[in-house]
This record gives C-alpha cells, structure tokens and sequence, in this order.
C-alpha cells in the first residue's frame, strides 16, 4: 500500500514541516492583524515584496539574517501603508488591502527588473542549509522529521510560541484582543485602539514578508515572479480554519502542507499516471475552501473584524 | 485624530482631492522612472504617445478597454452591493471556454444565432461560477473574498488541463490551445480594415444597460441599499438573501463576457495567456469609477490607455513596463483616501 508507506515515512513529514514554514509565518501575521480587528489583504503582495527583498539583500552582500531583517522591514513598512489607510482613515479593509497586493506585487517586479535588467535567469544565493539539533535530530522518526530543518523552521515555531504567549499571556496582547474585539472598551481604558491596530498590522506584516522570504532564502534559492502563488490567500483561510488561535492555525498549517507534499509524491505513483496533473495542483485550494465550509459554523470571528473605530462616534 | 463628517462638500473640494491623487500618482512614477534611469518628462510623455499618439495606438487603446469594461461593470455591480467578487478572472475564463466549446465547429448556426448563444451560453457559466461562492457566503456565511480568489487558481488550472486534454487544437503544434473559432464564431470588425471588433460596442451597450438598471429598476435600488446597509434593508422588507445571488449572477455574466469578447472578437482561439490579469485590473477600473456603470467606460480607456501607452514606453526607453501597474495601484490607494477626505475633515484630538 503506497499510501501508508508514504505517510509512515519521516522523509514525508519533513517536506510537510518544510511546506508548512513559510505559511506558519504568514499565517501568524495575518492572525495578529486579525485579532487586532483588521482584515490584512495585502498579505500576498507583502509576501512576494518580502521574497524578494530578503534574497535581493542576500545577494547584494548581507549575510542570511540581514536578508530576513531586511524582508522582515519592508513588510513592517508595507504593513505601514495598508494600517495608516485601513485604521486611523478607516477605508475599506477590502480595498486597501487588494490594493496594497498590486501595489507591492507591481513594484517588486519592477524594482527586479531595474535591478537585473539583463537577467533570463535569476541568480542564486547560499540559502539556509538544514542544522541537525544536536540529540533531538537523532531520535528515530522524529529527528529526521523535525529537527533537521533549517534555523527559519525553527523560528516559524518559536514565532507560534512568541505569538501565542504574548496574546494570551501579556497585557500588550490582551490590548490586542480587545482591541479586535470591543475597541470602545480599549479606549475607555485611556489606550489608543490606532495606535494598537498599526502596531499589530505592522508587525503582522513584517511575519508574512519572512513567511515569503522563506521561500527564496530556505526552500529555494532564487525569485521567480509567480513564486508566492496564492499562498497569501491560502494564509487566510487557515486563519479562519484556525478560528483565530495561534496553536489551531498551526495544527491547520502543517495539516495542509501534509496534504500538499501528498499530492506531490500522488503524483508519481500509479494514480498521477491516470489523473491530470492538474487535479492535483488543484488540491491545496480545494482543501483551503473546504476548510472555509467545514469551519464557518464553529469559528469565533473577531467582533470587531473590519469594523473601523472613530474615536467619539457612537 | 479623528474623522469628522463634512456636512454639505464644497464643489473645490469635491474636484481638488481627486485632482491631488492623480498629482501625487504622477509624481511618485516619475520618480520610479528617474531610478531606473529614465527622463520623467520622455517616459510620462511616450506614455501619452503609445496610447494615443496614432490611429494604430488609439485603436489598441480601445481594445485594451474592452475587457476592462466588462470586467470593471462585473466588479462595480458586485462591490455596490458589497459582495467582494475578486473572482472576476475566473469567470471570465469560464465565458473564454464556453466559446471555445462551442465556437470551433460544435454548433452549426449562422452567425447572428452563434454569436447570441455563445455569449448568453458565456454569460451563464460566468454566473454560475460566482453563483457558488455567493451561496457559500448568504448559506454559510463563507467570506466570498477568499473563496472567489481561490476560484481562480482552481478554473485556471482547468483551463489549463483543458488546453492539453480535451480542448487541444490537434494541428497546434503541441501547444496548449484550442482549435481556431469558426468564421460565423467571430465577432466582426466595426470598420473593415481597423482592428476594432464589435465587442467594444458590446461593452459600451453592456455598460449603458447596467447605469439603466442601477438607476431606474427596483433591482438597482435594491442592489444599492443592501450595499449600504444590510440590516437596514432586510428591515425594510427587502430580499437580501435573493438580492444578493441576483448580484452574483450580473456581475459573473458581465465579467464572462470579456472572455467572449476576447475569444470571438480579439484572439480567434483560447490560450492560457488569455488574461494578463483582467479580472484583477478591472478592480482598479471599478474603485478608479467609483462603481458607476459609465464612470467604469472612462476608467477602463484611462487604465487601458496606461497599459498600452507603458508597453510602447518600455520598447522605447528600457523602463519597465510594470511602472503601469505601480501607477494604477498608486492611483486606486490615493483615489479611495481623496474621495474620502471630500468627505471627512480630519481633526486632532
């Protein structure tokens, strides 16, 4: 049975871990904006900006950390632009966010173009290599799985950790919460509900431009222009699949990258000599609306998602 | 800061605002332009040039516009009732394929006959299409932004299979295209001789019967006061639920038909190049109108008119053709943030 060798092997569940990193970062972007009550759409054109920026920073001479701090900035200043619309002016979350996807997906390809006019290939850089934790990584099974990633792995769970701390275990994060869930409530606490929805919008930006970083400074080591691919979108509903919990919209990352490195390896077996390649293809946006459904019933929306706050106004 | 309502806009108000973000649209792609190496003045004027500077450009202008027209009225229609259709490239694939179906020799009509089942045939699958996300949200309460955008990734790939599998044209080579329409399939040109098809008019009638329908129907009204305030409108007795899926259905036919218009009027045949994004664009096409039906003609030769014009700047000067699509995102961000300052005063606390 090919199926269960498939799944029962360590191989399987390290490119699972692996697809899962950068959504792990993006999601937990997205999931900060959200819990701070603004819908972030920007996210698939701050992930394709923060691609690039990280292995074009790489390239130009800084070493791997630079390129993430230098992916992890722009997001935070894209983040800037969509937060100063969307919460002190309150436009449409929609909108803005749309319009940051072109916005910051148009000018990364022309900032590549400018910076590599005559390039049909682009180059590549020394991306992260895996680092085997000492002891852990030799455990049966899970050593190979786990702790043979590379350093950004580890980081996507230590964020999942930071993240999941903070929120529920810090008065920033309880600011947050509130702030998603009855800002008036924050405001009569004497706290800026702007100043505390830029800031997450900011820094959850700043999480999905690593998230895209990751894929050309870890799991590949060059930029291609549809590298992104709707991974953004995808972000988006494991957030709801997720019901707003950081540990839930890992358990649903990983879940679906385990999917999606299934559908991979169904590929080279019997059924992927019989159904169209493209069925397969299909699947991780299948799964993501599947997702949608299942959890529409359960999830805990945020009260205050998209509802923009005006201090004053009842 | 806070917003504060302005009670009755002045009229400088009302045309500053708008005139700035332009101003500012402009001046931030100049300066793109001076980093890559580029004489602002000689790219924003080859601009103006490639769109309109001869018969051949304006003429290409126009066609750019057709899609865009059709795909800003899908967007414009669905956004008035606040449903977020982003799934407009979609369904305009869908009307790209009913075409290829049907255009290639599978119905042996006349033209005239052909031509109105295919885009009534075009039209129902475009509907269709969005009428399944639309259920999602008024059933399940599904958000439609994420579901219609996943749509697309979904129907291309299908396209894409259909392309290399039942839809191939045998005598393609080995590319993945469809056959060649027949004669009776093709829309024809308005003049002989100018590569301008009758699509163009389409979209011009297409965009005069939806400001009739905003504007003098039940429906319209309808469509606008569930955008406005849903709760309210069920309140008052209105259909919501029902207004919705109609919305749904208009504004998936009307983006279904840019990909009638383009198969039988532009390309002849179908091909996964179809669309450079016209779905995503007419978004743009559709904010920069503010939803209205004929704002949405206007908005559509002004964004075509950019793409053309950059696409011969880039040939003619070496900046990058996308300095296009920065300054059309550029405009939608500075346009919405305008018209809202027309109507809001901002003031410190």
């Amino acid at each position: 049975m090919e199926l269960f060798e498939i799944l029962t092997s360590a191989a399987f569940w390290a490119a699972a871990i692996r697809i899962a990193s950068p959504l792990i970062f993006a999601t937990m972007g997205e999931l900060i904006c959200e819990r701070a009550g603004v819908l972030n759409l920007g996210i698939e054109g701050i992930m394709v900006a923060g691609a690039f920026a990280g292995w074009i920073a790489v390239w130009a001479g800084l070493p791997l950390w630079g390129g993430v701090s230098v992916a992890f900035l722009v997001g935070v200043g894209l983040g800037g632009i969509h937060s100063i619309l969307s919460v002190p002016f309150g436009l449409s979350q929609h909108v803005v966010g749309i319009g940051l996807t072109l916005l910051a997906t148009s000018a990364t390809f022309y900032t590549y173009r400018v910076m590599l006019p005559e390039v049909s290939t682009p180059p590549k850089i020394d991306a992260f290599q895996p680092f085997h934790i000492p002891f852990l990584s030799e455990i049966p099974f899970f050593g190979p799985a786990l702790f043979q990633q590379t350093a950004l792995t580890y980081l996507a769970f230590i964020l999942v950790a930071v993240v999941s701390f903070t929120l529920y275990r810090t008065p920033l994060g309880l600011a947050v919460r509130a702030a998603g869930e009855s800002p008036a409530a924050v405001a009569a606490q004497g706290l800026s509900v702007t100043a505390i929805r830029m800031g997450a919008v900011m820094v959850g930006s700043g999480c999905m431009a690593v998230g895209g970083a990751f894929l050309t400074m870890s799991a590949f080591d060059s930029f291609f222009f549809d590298m992104v691919n709707g991974r953004g979108w995808i972000c988006i509903a494991l957030v709801v699949f997720g019901a707003w919990r950081p540990g839930k919209a890992l358990f649903g990352a990983i879940l679906f990258a385990a999917f999606d490195a299934l559908q991979i390896r169904l590929q080279q077996t019997g059924i992927g000599a019989v159904v169209p390649y493209q069925v397969f293809l299909m699947m991780p946006y299948i799964l993501s609306i599947i997702a949608l459904i299942v959890m529409s019933r359960r999830a805990e929306v945020p009260a205050a998602l998209m509802v923009p706050f005006n201090k004053g106004e009842r | 800061m806070r917003l504060e309502p302005i009670a009755n806009p002045s009229l400088a108000r009302r045309l500053t605002l708008p005139a700035l973000a332009i101003a500012a649209t402009i001046l931030i792609a100049s300066l793109l332009a001076m980093i890559a190496g580029g004489n602002p003045m000689a790219v924003l004027g080859q601009i103006l040039v490639g769109a309109f500077g001869s018969k051949f450009a304006l003429l290409e202008t126009l066609n750019r516009a057709t899609p865009l027209i059709f795909t800003g009225l899908a967007i414009a229609v669905a956004f008035r009732a606040k449903l977020w259709n982003i799934g407009a490239e979609a369904q305009l694939y869908a009307g790209a394929v009913v075409v290829a179906v049907l255009g290639t020799g599978a119905l042996q009509l006349p033209a005239p006959a052909l031509l109105t089942i295919m885009a009534l045939a075009a039209m129902m699958a475009g509907a269709f299409l969005l009428l399944v996300p639309a259920l999602l949200k008024t059933r399940l309460g599904v958000d439609e932004v994420v579901t219609t955008l996943l749509f697309n990734f979904i129907f291309l790939l299908f396209v894409s299979y259909l392309l290399e599998g039942p839809l191939k044209d045998p005598m393609g080579m080995g590319w993945p295209k469809s056959a060649r329409l027949t004669p009776e399939a093709r829309l024809p040109r308005i003049v002989d001789g100018l590569r301008l098809h009758w699509g163009f008019a389409l979209a011009l009638i297409a965009a005069a019967i939806v400001w009739i329908i905003d504007a003098k129907t039940t429906l319209g009204f309808e469509m606008r006061a569930v955008g406005q305030n849903a709760e309210a409108a069920r309140f008052a007795g209105i259909p919501v639920t029902k207004v919705i899926l109609k919305t749904a259905l208009l504004s998936g036919g009307l983006a279904a038909l840019a990909g009638f218009s383009e198969v039988a009027g532009l390309k002849g045949s179908l091909t996964l190049d179809l669309s450079p994004g016209f779905g995503y664009t007419g978004i743009v096409v559709a904010m920069l109108a503010l939803l209205h039906p004929l704002g949405v003609v206007v908005a559509a030769l002004f964004v075509a008119a950019i793409f053309v014009g950059a696409d011969s700047m880039s040939r003619a000067i070496g900046v990058p053709s996308y300095l296009a699509d920065i300054m059309l995102a550029t405009a939608l961000l500075c346009m919405v943030l305008a018209i809202l300052l027309t109507k809001f005063r901002v003031r410190r606390d």
